[in-house]
């Protein structure tokens, strides 16, 4: 990355910037510092805030860039979260497991150990076997790999099937759904072999970092998601620009164009595809240890659409675009649903927001496509004349 | 003379409709071609085959010295051995400058990593300054392509197809919709380019294809009905037939 990609791309640096300087605020004014004006739970908000911007850029990406409308890449992204959860659940059972054993006067064979620890673990559906794909749950390292191949292999083949069949549009769309309802409903079994519906809980305590307080872990967390976007900003940035966001727009804008110019398109489709699925894994990883618990239906089909709407939202084809959906949409959402808006009383109908926020959403996501396509990022063309 | 692309027995239907009907059709290596015929005739249809966008029910497609088949190959393969495509309606990428155009085009390594990978070059540069003066855009290289005039995306979607650098160049009606000046400035960088390649042009203006000067072949119902030079096939009593015959001609 040279002084022409910077150049090139001022909204890098003007991003890193107000990232930068949002997370020095964020930081200082957190419990972690003393000083407590922003509280570890609205911390929490915060870090998880900025990994779904980091997945809503791998989106913009895939969709905004490439023009292909994956409304599956949330089941990377909890995919990544899984992968993590293991360990973390794993690693935390094991400890609680050694501890209340140690006083035992016949020490206990490895065997009964790690039959303790798979009944902790999977009591919740019956069972106490640790089912195969727990395998590697005892490494950091290993779960951490998880994190990236897992996303990585799954959108490489399900791409390769799709991309190759040149399945385009709405029926790649309507796919991609199939493939996270899918693994939603295969999640939600109570032998998938990750508890059912109970998911994996306790994500938030952190294994070998029992005795520091949540409002450190959630700091580090919270920089650690911000380090995550940045990076995932300025790789993207790079991407999308020079010759291979060339090709890459113009597989969006007219894909018959680009493979009679020699281009083979599926490659460049299922390297655009295959990526961002890897980096929604990421964001995922980085966002459930500060939820503190994942089950299948965090990735339900309507998650993936969430996504799309934010981008549509924030702006497709600009990467602060799809920051800024991610960002307002979802701290909206949680203000809504959370209550955090005063309810509307009528007299005659209470509009309660609970109920509510969906309907608005629904109502800005078709406004926004209806009078402003470029979406709230379309604004900044207004400040900046971009020069010809 | 060994020929560039033989064309050999190919039919193709849709729906049970003979689009092209037993073709047979031969290009050398660096000669300016008109193909001309009513609508319908099986003109596009014609480049879909060769250039992999239809495959056809019978016949065969031979390419080069070494006469590949061009029949199992793809769009993107038929592409880098060297046949490049304009397409009826200008298809350029309008949301990007007319320099990113040429630059796509530009006869390079077109594999993911080494796209991703690619740095800017002097020569690449020269290339594109070389196209852009060759159509006339040099003025416009930094305009975003939608900008353009219709006749200049013409120009632009040709020099992208120079920048490509192949041996055969099919141009599926270039100068519909273009002024009289735009059509002989067509014509000029046609020819030109017809000078070390192989350029095959459909084209319904008589007018025009009398300024190419060159072979004619006179397609109807997706067969030969004619060739050679223009004077001679305009006079062919079938070609007046037709021509005459059909409203729309
Ligand atoms: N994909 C297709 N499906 C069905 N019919 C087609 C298709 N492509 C072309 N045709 C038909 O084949 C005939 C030849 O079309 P075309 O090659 O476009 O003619 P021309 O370019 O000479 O005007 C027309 O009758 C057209 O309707
Ligand atoms: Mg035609």
């Amino acid at each position: 990355m040279n002084r022409t990609f910077t150049a090139q791309n001022p909204s890098v640096l003007w991003f890193l910037a107000a990232l930068s300087l949002f997370t020095i605020t964020v930081t200082l004014l957190s419990e972690a510092t003393g000083v407590g004006l922003i509280s570890t739970s609205f911390v929490k908000v915060l870090g998880k805030t900025l990994c779904l911007c980091l997945v809503a850029l791998a989106m913009d990406v895939v969709w905004g860039y490439c023009g292909i409308l994956s409304l599956g890449h949330f089941a990377f992204f909890g995919i990544g979260g899984y992968a993590v959860g293991m360990w973390l659940m794993y690693a935390r059972t094991e400890g609680i497991v050694l501890e209340s054993l140690s006083g035992q006067v016949i020490p206990s064979t490895p065997q009964e150990i790690t039959d303790a620890i798979g009944n902790q673990i999977f009591g919740v559906v019956g069972s106490s076997e640790f089912p195969l794909i727990w395998g590697f749950a005892d490494s950091l390292f290993l779960q951490l790999a998880m994190v990236v191949l897992i996303p990585g292999l799954l959108a490489l083949v399900f791409g390769w099937l799709a991309f190759r069949s040149r399945v385009t549009g709405v029926y790649l769309s309507i796919l991609t759904q199939a493939m996270t309802l899918a693994l939603a409903l295969y999640l939600f079994q109570n032998d998938s072999g990750l508890r059912g519906n109970n998911g994996l809980s306790g994500l938030q305590n952190i294994p070998g970092y029992e005795n520091t307080p949540q409002s450190t872990i959630s700091i580090v967390f919270f920089l650690a998601s911000a380090l995550a976007l940045a990076l995932g900003y300025l790789f993207f940035a790079w991407v999308v620009s020079g010759k291979m966001g060339s090709v890459v727009k113009g597989i969006r804008d007219n894909e018959a164009r680009v493979r009679f110019l020699g281009y083979h398109v599926e490659s460049y489709k299922l390297f655009i595809f295959t990526i961002t699925a890897i980096v929604a894994g990421i964001a995922g990883a980085l966002y459930y240890p500060q939820a503190g618990i994942i089950n299948p239906g965090e990735i339900a089909p309507i998650a993936s659409i969430y996504l799309a709407v934010w981008v549509a939202i924030g702006g497709r084809g600009r990467l602060y675009g799809a920051v800024i959906g991610a960002a307002l949409v979802s701290l909206l959402s949680s203000w809504f649903t959370g209550g955090g808006a005063p309810n509307i009383n009528m007299g005659f109908y209470t509009v309660r927001w609970t109920d509510w926020w969906l309907v608005l959403l629904g109502f800005s996501f078709v406004a926004v496509t209806l009078f402003f396509p470029k979406g709230i990022g379309g604004l900044f063309d207004y400040l900046v004349r971009k020069p010809r | 003379m060994s020929m560039l692309l033989e064309v050999s027995g190919v039919s193709v239907s849709f729906d049970g409709f003979r689009a092209i009907n037993n073709l047979s059709i031969n290009f050398a290596p660096a000669e300016l071609r008109a193909i001309i015929g009513p609508n319908g005739a099986g003109k596009t249809t014609f480049m879909d085959i060769v250039t992999g966008k239809t495959k056809p029910d019978s016949g065969t497609v031979i390419w080069g010295e070494r006469n590949i088949s061009l029949l199992g190959m793809s769009e993107s393969q038929i592409a880098r051995i060297g046949i490049g495509r304009k397409f009826q309606k200008p298809t350029v990428f309008e949301e990007q400058t007319v320099r990113q155009n040429l630059a796509m085009a530009l006869k390079n390594p077109r594999g993911p990593f080494a796209v991703l990978m690619h740095r800017k070059t002097v020569a690449n540069g020269q290339r594109i300054e070389e196209v852009a003066e060759e159509i006339g855009l040099t003025a416009s290289l930094t305009r975003r392509a939608g900008e353009l005039s219709h006749g200049q995306k013409q120009w632009l979607e040709i020099g992208m197809l120079l920048a490509q650098e192949p041996r055969l160049l099919l141009v599926d009606e270039p100068a519909a919709g273009m002024t009289v000046e735009e059509r002989e400035k067509t014509t000029d960088i046609l020819k030109r380019a017809a000078q070390t390649r192989a350029v095959v042009v459909v084209e319904h203006d008589m007018e025009f294809v009398r300024r190419l000067d060159c072979k004619v072949t006179v397609l109807h119902e997706g067969a030969v009905l004619a060739e050679g030079k223009l004077d001679s096939v305009t006079s062919n009593p079938k070609v007046i037939e037709v021509y005459l015959g059909r409203a729309d001609a």
